[in-house]
């Protein structure tokens, strides 16, 4: 039999976190750079994006030729993992849907994600204040505003001041000009009364005044693959390893974690975990215990952290862990500019995050659904990849031939290449991303059947969209088909109806997760306090998107990173006056 | 960091890439990668590269099918003006690979190239990559334009639909691909807004 035991670090940290995502990585930055001795476990491999990116690579350098057979956004895309993941399973209650996607890397989805780096404004932090369609955050804009000022000077995002009141204003880098489909869009935008404004991203379009560890974007339009000279805002490149050369951060990857462990006294004492590549056990201890694994994942470590002081679960006594989760909306449509056919080349890559978008233009009180949303745009000339052509032979039938001849879609030979060429860069598309609504009733468990391979018991989902979320969905397929009328577009993918949820994605496929152990005031329906700390447990902190008491439809990596820099500032202050160890 | 240093951190002068390769030895524990009789790839999993060197060795097409896929893939894309023909560019190859890749290929692709043969056997007594040139084009017209089949000949569109795609996959991810589609980007540059003269020939302006 093989000898199995259970190796215990003799080192003792003054905080261990789990994760190493924007949470974790902005917690770690702010920690080892004040001089504290912080271990992170990293579920994933470690990742350098100098080492580890596919930026630049052609088409040809992959066998299935960028197809997503392995990584759901194509072969060169930077994420490890996914919607599934080999051992480690998911299961759904009821008949209900939940994509749970998980990146196991350093620096987790901050790899892959499309850098849109947007403040979460007044209204979202008070919605019932507001007009009482969503809970109160404990906190307000005002008091994270002096952390997302923070964050855009540490990190660098780029943007425009327009003086939006729910859209706050940063402090911006030059934003990139717009390509020539997005010129298009914002004519569109001013014949349906659509406000479009540059985009706001977290790429450096210009140096980033005091640091020299950063190169500037060159334009290659590839954020999703990570970025070799750190033009673009991963955890990895940006805090993580900036972290670690302080001497005062060490990262074990490949650690995947079981539970926090808790002392007689009941608080935090450390945690264990195996080693994902030989399964070895191990614990480690630390003064202090932040989570950052993803809001679910932190949600599941807390629920399996059972102990006599914890029997629900650690900092669970609400019985609140799991519930009020919450993904962002998504809704999609595409087409084609006809003016756009036979265009002229020349690289319009631009950068990887958004040139262009429309914040939230609406007011609700006129609306049959309570929370907007925002869209992004795309389209125009893109590296091709597996996939690419097919549908060509679609569309070719729906406008004239070049001499004004009706032609039937389809066909082959030496007018398919020509209709590639005369089509290529002409696409064009709208995605939606919406406020939805966080209930008690969407949530996650543990399921009590399932363990994954590590013997880890798994999560159990349950989630509905309602009308809040059908109606907004109706509205935003509504209001892209008149914008892609209005600049002339032939639209590609039919309108959906209520048998297809109008189009809405199922949750958890827009990857923004949130709420799973939210904040509050009040410890009977919050798990946390409004420092991001367990009501609980007060050695125990939460940074990752699980405290978010409701989303706005920002997606949350910038509001993540200020909450985060906002806990890690509240440990120091707390720790210099003696509240927590030190 | 300067544009010096992102050349050479992109690789493109002759210092390369070391320079900048951060201190390793963090943690010094067993990763994925390391496992035995597995060459460590930069931004690989394990799992990719035994599955890359696994579908490499596994043959799924008959040499009767490959040829077959030949013939079907240069009617789809021949050599024009601009660019060669699809197996100039490996797309049969490339076909192989992706079937095994995406296995949801595998039995429609198998089962087409045999309901093809099957159509032209009844019809012109030799299976589809032995018949004429004008007998080849005579099937193909029939199922190459999806809004006008003719009862019966459905499954043979869903087949060539399927058969185009792949062929388009494989053809426009080469170099020859790219070239005749005219992309000309994945490069260092700087991007400085829609160039005059195509804001010209649309009347167009960025200046908003």
């Amino acid at each position: 039999m093989k000898d199995f035991q259970i190796k215990k670090s003799a080192k003792k940290y003054d905080a261990v976190i789990v994760g190493s995502g924007a949470g974790g990585g902005m917690a770690g930055y702010v920690l080892a750079h004040a001089g504290l001795k912080v271990l992170m476990l990293e579920a994933g491999p470690y990742f350098d994006p100098v080492i580890d990116s596919h930026q630049l690579k052609w088409p040809w350098e992959s066998p299935r030729r960028g197809a997503s057979t392995v990584r759901p956004f194509g072969d060169f895309d930077a994420a490890y993992g996914g919607w599934e993941i080999e051992g480690e399973p998911y299961t759904r209650k009821d008949n209900t849907k939940f994509e749970w996607f998980r990146s196991r890397m350093l620096g987790g989805r901050t790899n892959h994600w499309g850098r849109i780096s947007l403040r979460m404004g007044p209204h979202d932090f008070k919605g019932k204040t507001y007009d009482g369609a969503t809970d109160d955050w404990p906190i307000s804009y005002e008091d994270v505003k002096p952390y997302y000022d923070k964050v855009d000077r540490l990190i660098g995002i780029y943007g425009t001041k327009e003086g939006i009141e729910n859209e706050p204003d940063g402090i911006f880098l030059r934003p990139p000009k717009p390509r020539l489909t997005e010129l298009f869009i914002k004519e569109a935008g001013k014949k349906t009364g659509v406000t479009v404004i540059p985009g706001r991203g977290s790429v450096l379009t210009e140096k980033l005044p005091g640091n020299k560890d950063r190169g500037v974007c060159f334009f290659c339009g590839q954020c999703s693959r990570s970025c070799k000279v750190y033009g673009d805002f991963s955890s990895s490149s940006c805090l993580v390893i900036p972290a670690i050369k302080t001497g005062n951060l060490e990262v074990i990857s490949n650690a995947m974690v079981r539970e926090v462990m808790t002392g007689k006294d009941g608080k935090a004492k450390g945690v264990s975990y195996v080693d994902r590549g030989n399964l070895q056990e191990y614990q480690v201890e630390g003064a202090m215990v932040i989570l950052a694994a993803s809001a679910c994942e932190s949600a599941r470590i807390l629920l399996n952290s059972k102990s006599v002081d914890h029997p629900n679960g650690l900092a669970n006594g609400s019985g609140i862990i799991g519930k009020y989760l919450h993904d962002s909306t998504g809704v999609s449509m595409s087409g084609f500019l006809p003016q756009l056919l036979d265009r002229k080349r020349y690289n319009e890559d631009g950068l990887g995050s958004v040139h262009i978008y429309s914040p939230w233009w609406l007011d609700n009180k006129n609306l049959d659904f309570p929370r907007g949303y925002h869209i992004e745009y795309g389209g125009g000339m893109r590296m091709p990849s597996y996939g690419f052509g097919g549908g060509i032979a679609h569309i070719n039938g729906l406008v004239p031939d070049r001499n004004g001849n009706k032609k039937e879609s389809g066909g082959y030979g030496k007018s398919f290449k020509d209709d590639q060429r005369r089509f290529y860069g002409a696409s064009v598309g709208m995605a939606g991303r919406g406020t939805a609504i966080a209930r008690e009733d969407n949530y996650c468990e543990i399921d009590p059947h399932t363990v994954d391979k590590y013997g880890i018991p798994v999560l159990r989902f349950h989630y509905k969209w309602t009308d809040a979320e059908l109606k907004q969905a109706k509205h935003m397929q509504e209001t892209f088909a008149e914008m892609l009328h209005a600049m002339g577009a032939v639209v590609t993918t039919p309108m959906k109806g209520p048998e297809e949820d109008y189009g809405l994605l199922e949750p958890g496929k827009i990857i923004h997760e949130l709420g799973t152990v939210r904040m509050g005031d009040d410890p009977q329906s919050s798990a946390l306090n409004k420092w991001c700390q367990a009501h609980e447990c007060d050695n125990l902190f939460v940074t990752d998107g699980a405290p978010f008491v409701q989303q706005g439809d920002k997606n949350p990596t910038w509001t993540i990173l200020a909450l985060a820099m906002r806990t890690a500032e509240y440990i120091l202050d707390q720790r210099k006056k003696q509240n927590l160890p030190s | 960091m300067n544009r010096r240093d992102t050349l050479k951190v992109l690789g493109l002068t002759a210092v390369g890439t070391t320079l900048l390769l951060p201190g390793c030895g963090i943690d010094g524990k067993s990763t994925l990668i390391d496992k035995e009789n597995l060459e460590a790839q930069p931004g690989r999993e394990a799992f990719e590269i035994e599955r890359i060197n696994r579908l490499n060795k596994e043959k799924f097409f008959d040499d009767h099918e490959m040829a077959t896929l030949a013939v079907l893939a240069d009617i789809i894309i021949p050599k024009d003006d601009v660019s060669g023909s699809a197996t100039d560019a490996g797309v049969p190859d490339f076909i192989e690979f992706i079937v095994k890749d995406i296995p949801e290929h595998k039995l429609p692709m198998r089962g087409g190239l045999k309901w093809l043969d099957v159509h032209c056997l009844n019809r012109f007594d030799a299976v589809f990559k032995d018949c004429s040139a004008e007998q080849q084009i005579e099937v193909v017209d029939e199922i190459a334009y999806p809004n006008k089949v003719k009862p019966g000949m459905e499954v043979g569109v869903a087949f060539f639909n399927r058969m185009r795609n792949l062929t388009a996959s494989g053809f426009y991810t080469t170099q020859m691909g790219v070239e005749d589609i005219g992309y000309v980007g994945n490069t260092p540059n700087v991007w400085k807004g829609v160039p005059p003269e195509v804001l010209a020939q649309y009347g167009l302006s960025d200046d908003s």
